[in-house]
Formats: structure tokens, C-alpha cells, sequence
């Protein structure tokens, strides 16, 4: 057999240098400080001034859960909405090819905070317009649930920028996969499903996880639109303090935690995933 | 052998943009025969295997595999689970260990459960002669193991007939050897194979029709023998002249 040839140790046999910071215990180390210091300024902050901090906390909690709650269930739909948009920009049906494309190229190119306040401004407007000229009173009474706007809002935009990330990612693989795939008997969505999406879920990862992080900052823009998450709650809390530092010092911590924990959990995804090509 | 032919092969013409890749080529092969085609590259032979399993669209004529016309999408689904494919890259899907490259269409596609795919995976590895490598990923494994799994995981389908795409072109020459005595022993057992390749032993000791392609077209066919040894078509004889060292 051929083993013999393959596991020949290479001449030798010393264990390679390692690079200053580069094992993994030393960026975990990294990580844990940057976490205790963040968590350890909120601690302090709390002790040094219990009165203005820890009612600050208590005050945003509910915005906090609204934050994060708009962010996971936007993110999950944004993964759907991505994945359709990816697989329509690699169409070769025409129609849908340009569809997704349209889709893509118009809604980077327009600021998510105006597409923010155009869903929850102008479409209501329109869908009541619909229902007037179609005589359907449930449609011209139409009330935009704030969160729900914002939510599609969040993933109409996130979607697009999602959409070229798998794109990118099912492109990166071979060829050869799908057309070894499809030579077993498989039909397009199940190789997709088992031997493509498989295979690129995990080069996609890392700027998933990215997606993720940036669509929890951006969602401090939904405060804008009448939702009450935490940046919202913020500026409510102000406005009756008047404390500027004070306020949107923690809430910039607060946000910091939140992005902090969240990039730890990318990074244990990304390394649990590993695989050897 | 019977007459007759399950593939069959009418007067196809492919296209890439302008170039004419094939141009009316026609050929039958029968059940349990084995087809080696040569030719220089760019003359069309990988084009033609891959247009049998249609993973290569052709824009005239006709193929039949099995009696089944290759015109719809349901239909060239059906021919692929009776058509077996072994790439010149293996292919072998990098994220799964040997044995579920070779369960997960016999499952998905076959509808066959874990314990017999399994079965049919662990006798198909003993053929090929690396059992011990069922747990192993792609990547571990030399190129000749890879190519013996790809020819593994074809089989798995059960399938009825073979292709082969210069299965031994990206191989290490000391690894040819042992994708060739898999092949030539599939051919003993009478697969119906078609073989892209340019190694003339194989050739000479399988084949019962040896097929030289020259830009697009079928330039010659003969046996082995007669093909290496006594072509009558010119360009047949400078191909070979180069290429028999």
C-alpha cells in the first residue's frame, strides 16, 4: 500500500517555532481581560455612583432585551433572506438572476437608517393608499407595528449584504463537488443541501459572525423609529436626568459586553468547524 | 454482450461560445462492453463522456442511456443514479469521512437505510481494497486511495454503467497501478465502462473497443490491439507517434 510514502516524517523531526501570542490560550487570556475590564468599569461605575448607574441599568433593561431581541430574530431571518438572495445572484435563470441582483445593488447602495424610516414612515402610507383604492378597510386602516418595521427593515438591508456573503461562500467551492454530487443522482437543492451548503457554511462563518455583530450596533438605529431598545431607552433616561456622560457611557459599555460575548461565541463556532481540506 | 447497445450516442454537437467541441459524433456502446477513448486534449473526449450524464449540455442530437432519453430534468436525474462517474480530481467530499462519501446518495437518492448503505460501503472498501480507511477523511489519504473511494462511491449506486474521466491523469505514477487493477477488475466482473484515459496497458488488457477522438470528431475505432499497433488513419498514427515513446 501507499501509506509508507505519505507518512514520512520530514527530516529532522523538530517541533516548528512557535510565535509569540499566537497560541490560542494567549488570545483567550486577551479576551478575558477585555471582558473583565469592561465588565469590572460597569462594577465600578455602579459602586462609585449607585444612584445614577444602577438606576440607569435598571431603567434600560427592558431596552436591552429589545435589543437583543430585534437583533437575534432579524439576524435569523436575515440568514433565510441571504441564503434565497445567494442563491438567486448564482441563478442562471435570467429573470431570477436579475431580480436578486436589483435587490442587492439597490439596497447597499442606500443608508439603512433611511431605509429604516422609509419602512416605517412611507410604507404604511402606501399599503393604506392599497387599501383605499381597493376598498379593503383592513388595509387602509393599516397601523405599522414599530418593532416588526424595524425588524424588516434590519433584514431587508442585512439580507442584501448577506446574500453576496454566500454567494461568495458557494463560489469558493470546487466545481467538482456539485458536479460529483449531481453525477450520484442528486437533483440542484439536494446537492445544495448536503454537500454544498455543508462545505461552505464554514468558509461563510467568520464574516457571518461579523454580520451579526455589526447588526447588533446597527440596531441601536431602530431607536429612531419608535422601538425602545436600549440606545432608545437611553436617551429617554437622559432627557429626565439630564447626565449625557453618565448615560451613554454605560450604554456604550453596555453595548461593548454585548459585542464582546457575541464575537466569543463566532470565534468557538469558527474553531469547532475547522476541518482540514 | 448483447446487441443491444444501452448507450447510444446520435450525431451530437456541442458548442463552448464558438467553438465547435464536438461536432456529430455518434457512437454506441454496448451492455458489458468496455470503451476506451484517446485523443489529443481539446479533441472533445472529456466533453463527450461528460454529455453521457449530461453534466455537459450538448445542443444537437440525441443520447439514449438505458432507454432512457436524456431530455428532461427528471429524466437525466434517473440516467445519473444508473451512471457511475469517476472525476480526474476525485471530487471526494472534503467534510465527510470516507464511509459517508459513500452512504450519502445511497441514502439520499437510493432511499437505502444506515445499516445498508453501511454494509454495501464496507464490502464496496474491501474492492477496493482499503477497508481501514473508513473513518479516515479525503484528506488523509494518497490520491490513489482518493481515486479508489471516488470509484468506491460510484459503485455504492449500484450503477449500471461506469465513466471514467482520465481517472489516473492527477495521480502519482507509483499510484496508477492500483486505480487501474480496481478498474480492470470492475471490467472483468462485465460493467459496461467508457473510459477517458491514455494508459494503453489498461487498454490493451479491458477494453473491447478503443475510440480515437480528434477535434470533435470520432477519427478512428478499432480494437485496442489494432488501434495502438495498426491504425489506418493518419492523424490516428501521429497521435499515437507522440504519445508511444
Amino acid at each position: 500500500m501507499t501509506e509508507q510514502l505519505k507518512s514520512k516524517p520530514p527530516a529532522g523531526d523538530k517541533p516548528l517555532a512557535r510565535i509569540p501570542g499566537a497560541e490560542p490560550s494567549a488570545r483567550i487570556d486577551a479576551w478575558w481581560w477585555l471582558v473583565a475590564i469592561v465588565v469590572g468599569l460597569i462594577i465600578l461605575l455602579v459602586v462609585i455612583d449607585n444612584e445614577t448607574y444602577w438606576n440607569l441599568i435598571v431603567f434600560v433593561w427592558d431596552g436591552i432585551q429589545i435589543t437583543f431581541g430585534v437583533t437575534v430574530v432579524a439576524f435569523v431571518l436575515t440568514l433565510l433572506a441571504g441564503l434565497l438572495g445567494g442563491l438567486g445572484r448564482l441563478s442562471k435563470n435570467r429573470f431570477i438572476y436579475g431580480a436578486a441582483t436589483l435587490y442587492v445593488e439597490l439596497i447597499r447602495g442606500i443608508p439603512l437608517l433611511v431605509q429604516l424610516i422609509w419602512w416605517y414612515f412611507a410604507f404604511p402610507v402606501i399599503i393604506q393608499g392599497l387599501g383605499r383604492s381597493l376598498g379593503v378597510d383592513a388595509l387602509s386602516n393599516y397601523q405599522a407595528p414599530a418593532i416588526a418595521m424595524a425588524v424588516l427593515g434590519l433584514v431587508f438591508c442585512y439580507g442584501a449584504y448577506m446574500s453576496e456573503i454566500y454567494r461568495a461562500g458557494i463560489q469558493s467551492i470546487p466545481k467538482g463537488q456539485m458536479e460529483a454530487a449531481r453525477s450520484l443522482g442528486m437533483n440542484y437543492f439536494q446537492a445544495m443541501r448536503y454537500v454544498i451548503l455543508p462545505q461552505a457554511v464554514r468558509v461563510i462563518l467568520p464574516p457571518v459572525g461579523n454580520e451579526f455583530i455589526a447588526l447588533l450596533k446597527d440596531s441601536s438605529l431602530v431607536s429612531v423609529v419608535a422601538v425602545t431598545d436600549l440606545t432608545r431607552r437611553g436617551r429617554e433616561f437622559m432627557s429626565t436626568h439630564f447626565n449625557p456622560i453618565e448615560t451613554w457611557t454605560m450604554v456604550a459599555l453596555l453595548y461593548l459586553v454585548m459585542t464582546l460575548l457575541s464575537a466569543r461565541i463566532v470565534g468557538w463556532l469558527e474553531r469547532r468547524n475547522k476541518f482540514e481540506r | 454482450m448483447t446487441n443491444e447497445p444501452i448507450i447510444r450516442i446520435k450525431n451530437v454537437h456541442k458548442y463552448f461560445g464558438h467553438v465547435h467541441a464536438l461536432q456529430g459524433v455518434s457512437l454506441d456502446v454496448s451492455k458489458g462492453e468496455v470503451v476506451v477513448i484517446v485523443g489529443p486534449s481539446g479533441s472533445g473526449k472529456s466533453t463527450l463522456l461528460r454529455c453521457i450524464n449530461r453534466l455537459e449540455e450538448y445542443d444537437e442530437g440525441e443520447i439514449v442511456v438505458d432507454g432512457i432519453p436524456l431530455d428532461s430534468a427528471k429524466n437525466i436525474n434517473e440516467v445519473r443514479k444508473e451512471v457511475g462517474m469517476v472525476f480526474q480530481q476525485f471530487n471526494l467530499f472534503p467534510n465527510m469521512t470516507v464511509k459517508e462519501n459513500l452512504t450519502l446518495a445511497q441514502r439520499v437518492i437510493r432511499k437505502r437505510t444506515a445499516e445498508e448503505a453501511g454494509e454495501i460501503a464496507d464490502q464496496l472498501l474491501i474492492k477496493v481494497g482499503i477497508p481501514e480507511k473508513s473513518d479516515a477523511y479525503p484528506m488523509q489519504l494518497s490520491g490513489g486511495q482518493q481515486q479508489r473511494v471516488a470509484i468506491a462511491r460510484a459503485l455504492a449506486m449500484s450503477p449500471k454503467i461506469m465513466l471514467f474521466d482520465e481517472p489516473t491523469s492527477a495521480l502519482d505514477p507509483e499510484m496508477i497501478k492500483e486505480v487501474l487493477d480496481v478498474m480492470l477488475a470492475l471490467a472483468q466482473e462485465g460493467m459496461t465502462m467508457v473510459v477517458v484515459s491514455h494508459e494503453m496497458g489498461f487498454a490493451r488488457n479491458a477494453a473491447n473497443r478503443a475510440i480515437l477522438m480528434d477535434a470533435g470528431q470520432i477519427v478512428e475505432e478499432a480494437t485496442p490491439d489494432i488501434l495502438f499497433t495498426a491504425p489506418t488513419h493518419p492523424r490516428t498514427k501521429e497521435f499515437l507517434s507522440k504519445v508511444l515513446h
